[in-house]
């Protein structure tokens, strides 16, 4: 059982502050993703949980145990870095077997634990190699060994899949996915991928500027974005976004369409949907196309609604072309608003 | 396609070739340059006393020992011998003592006045060190290390540390720090991450700093001169027997003083840029 | 994690051994230099700059470091050039390069003192081939000149390799993109040299002009293995009037000049060759 509770945690590095108050709560088991651009402080949370950065205020808890004083050897936890750090002088054998002998757990013990870590992550040929005779993707797979050889209550990884070349990096990802949920571990996984977080996370804190913006299931982070922040970082191609004002009938005027929206005080607010979230024709947003970009399964086409950028992922096929004047039908159930001064959702 | 390369068309790969040769052709010349006095020295180390001062010369050496044997039974050399290993030794052990525990720190940590610790160090490279021999002269006599191995061993440390200090840096920065923290994941104290980790893998260039502290101390003369009196080094000895000695005496201590010398540089080959891609910061 | 001692902690004994062996004795040096039995005076210099040998030392060091210097520049240059460029050989070209750097400046001069002496190769060599009909005196008191060419080649031979190190080091900084690039942008071989190679060496450059011009003031052994009292140098005159005039204020007053010398000469390089650090690779 291992809860972890990041309780008002901040951390400042002279005038700069990477973390402001961070408050996360992570269930036993849960798979935790803390997604962000870089700097967004997602790694920096991640060391003062593993103990190899000390906050300057706010408390970790592990397992109902306060450990944020505690260096990391006394904490339960095991970490797989972003560069492996598989011991270069240390067979694959004796890298797996590092923490156990640390441990000092009796000799097949730690020959039991290294043989079965290997046999799930398929290195049990490569025990003699060195770290130097391993392609990237083994040298990944015997840290996660080495990882998951120690027990943990709690996994920490630091952008494991990040060097991997695209193809083993899908490979990896659905491994990961269905090892780490045998190992009954809690997991933080940082990475700045979001198709990784969404595939892997059962809840995903996406962190802006040493805040986290939302943490929710990727569903509902897709879906729901708590702030302005996550509709534009999750997404590819992005949310579109459309400034609204206040019209009769407590109505707002976007573009010229009239959308019933959130009671708000504001004269002005932001209107945001998803580019799969429109349909072409009918009564709809004024666009002119700019760009066609026909990607297989759909097309993407980016347009120009009154001065502002938009994008729309359309049926293939469509007959469409640069100049095009359409109307863009945004589907009612899948708007979201959004306050232009908090930026929160509205 | 004959017809093209009888009119001789001066390709890409003609003129690269002939750069080529151009090339290994400067490196012998450099080689000889560097080489040849050395064999020299050599040769006359191995010729027999009356040989070294006939004229005129044989440019192949006679590999008799006379010249070698009468320098090892000289009075004097046999100990000026041992505390050149002495002192080189002392010096040895000071320097990577001191040094590397500062290297370390200095790759590992950002702390308030590491830059003026960093100033200090290189700014001894901007000092004829040896010159400092002279007021340590008087300290020395006051202290009683005066003429001792360990008082000109201590100087010469000054040399040798803030080389030490600088490879050390540049050994340690060259080791990731995930290892060091991934040993700390998986169950290290910082002395066991050290130990287990950082101390294997940075053994090789610790020696190699090790050996070239050594070889500063082995060749350094004005401090030696300086210090020592009944308690002569080989180059202190050599140096004060110049004006009187024969030049077969010269030769072979010469010789005595460039083949260890030859060989540390061999050893520590690997790592001359270490100690010098750093240095230029 | 020990907290914030560790680093401090770490460093304090390098640091104490340069205060009290470097820092210590170089305010020693200083104080002696302007004082006599305890009186603050200039005296010690009056005496040092009224010494007949006094001019022609100043001349003779700064003479010698003038033409040694630039020729070891150009040398490490080519050297470096040659081993950054060589693809067999590469390592081999390194050591034999480098292996002065291993010999002591005795070593070296007597390395030298096996060519120039009368009954040396240098005679040999000229009278085999008919030049000269007996052995020259090449390092006696009446030839200045030929003592200075020895000292000079000697110095030459024996401190380039520190400058090639270091240039070595600094060629392996820059990507090998921009040499490819300007070779793209038509620049041949030599402009590739001096329009790429050296502007981006400038940091390294820095480093070994100031490196070697600070040991071409400390040249000492050399000199007396080659000239003896012949080619009077600063720091064998400081070393005269410690153990030979024993006056030791003297002395102090003479070193100090050398520093202040080194020191100016630091400075001057440092300001001409400054690199912004938005220049640098």
């Amino acid at each position: 059982m291992a809860e972890i509770a990041i309780k008002g945690v901040a951390k400042r590095f002279g005038d700069f502050t990477a973390l402001h108050q961070v408050d996360l709560t992570i269930a036993d088991q849960e798979f935790m993703v803390l997604l962000g651009a870089s700097g967004c402080g997602k790694t920096t949370l991640l060391r003062i949980v593993a103990g190899l950065e000390t906050p300057s205020q706010g408390e970790v808890w592990i397992g109902g145990r306060r450990v944020d004083h505690l260096p990391p050897r006394d904490r339960g936890i095991a970490m797989v870095f972003q560069n492996y750090a598989v011991f270069p002088h240390l067979t694959v054998f004796e890298n797996i077997a590092f923490g156990l002998r640390m441990k000092k757990l009796p000799r097949q013990e730690i020959e039991r634990r290294v043989n079965r870590t290997a046999e799930l992550m398929h290195i049990e040929q490569l025990l003699k190699r060195y770290s130097g005779q391993l392609s990237g993707g083994q040298r990944q797979r015997v840290a996660v060994a080495r990882a998951l050889a120690m027990e943990p209550d709690v996994i920490l990884m630091d952008e494991p899949l990040s060097n991997l070349d695209a193809l083993l990096r899908l490979e990896m990802r659905a491994e990961l996915k269905g090892v780490l949920a045998g190992s009954k571990t809690t997991t933080i996984y940082v990475t700045h991928d979001q198709v990784e977080a969404m595939s892997l996370a059962d809840r995903i804190a996406v962190m802006h500027q040493g805040r986290i913006v939302q943490a929710a299931s990727p569903v509902e982070v897709y879906r729901n974005p708590a702030a302005r922040f996550v509709g534009s970082f999750i997404g590819n191609p992005p949310m579109n976004f459309l400034p609204a004002t206040k019209a009769a009938n407590g109505n707002w005027d976007v573009a010229g369409l009239a959308l019933s929206g959130p009671k708000s005080d504001r004269q002005k607010v932001e209107f945001a949907i998803r580019p799969e979230d429109v349909d072409a024709g009918g009564e709809g947003l004024p666009a002119t196309v700019r760009i066609i970009e026909p990607l297989g399964p759909h097309t993407l086409v980016t347009c120009d609604v009154e001065g502002a950028l938009f994008r729309a992922v359309l049926e293939s096929g469509a007959a469409i072309a640069v100049g095009d004047r359409l109307r863009l039908a945004p589907r009612s159930d899948r708007i979201r608003w959004f306050d232009p001064e908090t930026t929160q959702a509205l | 396609m004959s017809a093209v390369t009888d009119a001789r068309v001066t390709t890409p790969a003609d003129a690269r070739k002939a750069g080529n040769w151009l090339l290994t052709a400067t490196a012998i010349v450099l080689s000889v340059w560097v080489l040849l006095p050395i064999y020299l020295l050599i040769v006359n180390a191995l010729s027999s006393p009356g040989e070294v001062t006939a004229f005129p010369k044989r440019f192949l050496p006679s590999f008799d020992l006379g010249s070698l044997s009468f320098f090892i039974n000289f009075a004097g050399v046999a100990r000026a011998l041992w505390n050149s290993v002495l002192v080189a030794t002392l010096t040895m052990i000071l320097a990577i003592g001191f040094g590397a525990p500062a290297g370390y720190a200095l790759s590992r940590f950002d702390f308030p006045g590491k830059g003026t610790f960093r100033f200090l160090v290189l700014m001894t490279r901007a000092f004829p060190l040896p010159l400092l021999a002279l007021p340590l002269a008087v300290m020395f006599i006051r202290t009683g290390l005066d003429d001792t191995a360990i008082g000109l061993a201590l100087v010469h440390t000054t040399l040798a540390l803030p080389f030490a200090v600088l490879i050390t840096f540049s050994l340690f920065s060259g080791i990731p720090v995930e290892l060091e923290e991934a040993a700390w994941t998986l169950g290290c104290t910082r002395w066991q991450a050290f130990r287990k980790v950082i101390l294997p893998l940075a053994l090789p260039g610790i020696a190699a700093s090790a050996v070239f502290a050594f070889t500063i101390s082995w060749n350094e003369v004005f401090a030696a001169a300086v210090l020592t009196i009944e308690n002569r080094t080989l180059t202190a000895f050599l140096l004060q027997s110049l004006g009187e000695s024969p030049l077969y005496l010269k030769f072979a201590g010469g010789a005595a003083l460039v083949v260890p010398a030859l060989i540390f540089i061999f050893a520590v080959r690997k790592y001359l840029f270490a100690m010098w891609g750093i240095a230029n910061r | 994690m020990h907290g914030k001692a560790l680093p401090y902690l770490l460093l304090m004994p390098a640091t104490l051994f340069l205060c009290i062996f470097f820092l210590y004795p170089f305010a020693l040096v200083a104080f002696e230099a302007v004082t006599r039995d305890g009186a603050f005076t200039l005296d010690n210099f009056r005496t040092m700059a009224g010494s007949w040998k006094f001019p022609v030392t100043v001349r003779n060091t700064l003479l010698l470091a003038a033409i040694v210097v630039p020729i070891q520049l150009v040398m490490a240059l080519l050297m470096a050039s040659v081993v950054s460029r060589l693809e067999t050989g590469r390592s081999a070209a390194l050591y034999v390069f480098a292996i002065p750097l291993g010999i002591s400046d005795l070593a070296a001069g007597l390395i030298w003192l096996a060519i120039f002496d009368q009954s040396g190769f240098l005679n040999t060599l000229l009278s085999s081939l008919g030049i000269v009909e007996r052995p020259v005196m090449f390092l006696g008191y009446q030839s200045k000149l030929t003592i200075f060419i020895a000292v000079a080649l000697a110095e030459i031979w024996r401190a380039t390799a520190i400058m090639m190190v270091i240039l070595v080091a600094g060629m392996g900084l820059i990507p090998k993109e921009y040499y490819e690039a300007a070779e793209v942008f038509g620049a041949s071989p030599w402009q590739r040299f001096v329009r790429v190679t050296l502007p981006l060496l400038r940091p390294s450059l820095q480093t070994a002009i100031i490196l070697r011009v600070i040991l071409a003031f400390e040249v000492f052994a050399v000199v007396a293995a080659l000239g003896g009292t012949n080619l009077p140098v600063l720091m064998g005159e400081t070393y005269n009037w410690q153990f030979t005039l024993q006056d030791r204020n003297v002395a102090a007053a003479s070193a100090l000049l050398i520093l202040a010398i080194s020191i100016g000469f630091t400075l001057f390089f440092l300001r001409v060759l400054r690199v912004p650090k938005e220049a640098r690779i």
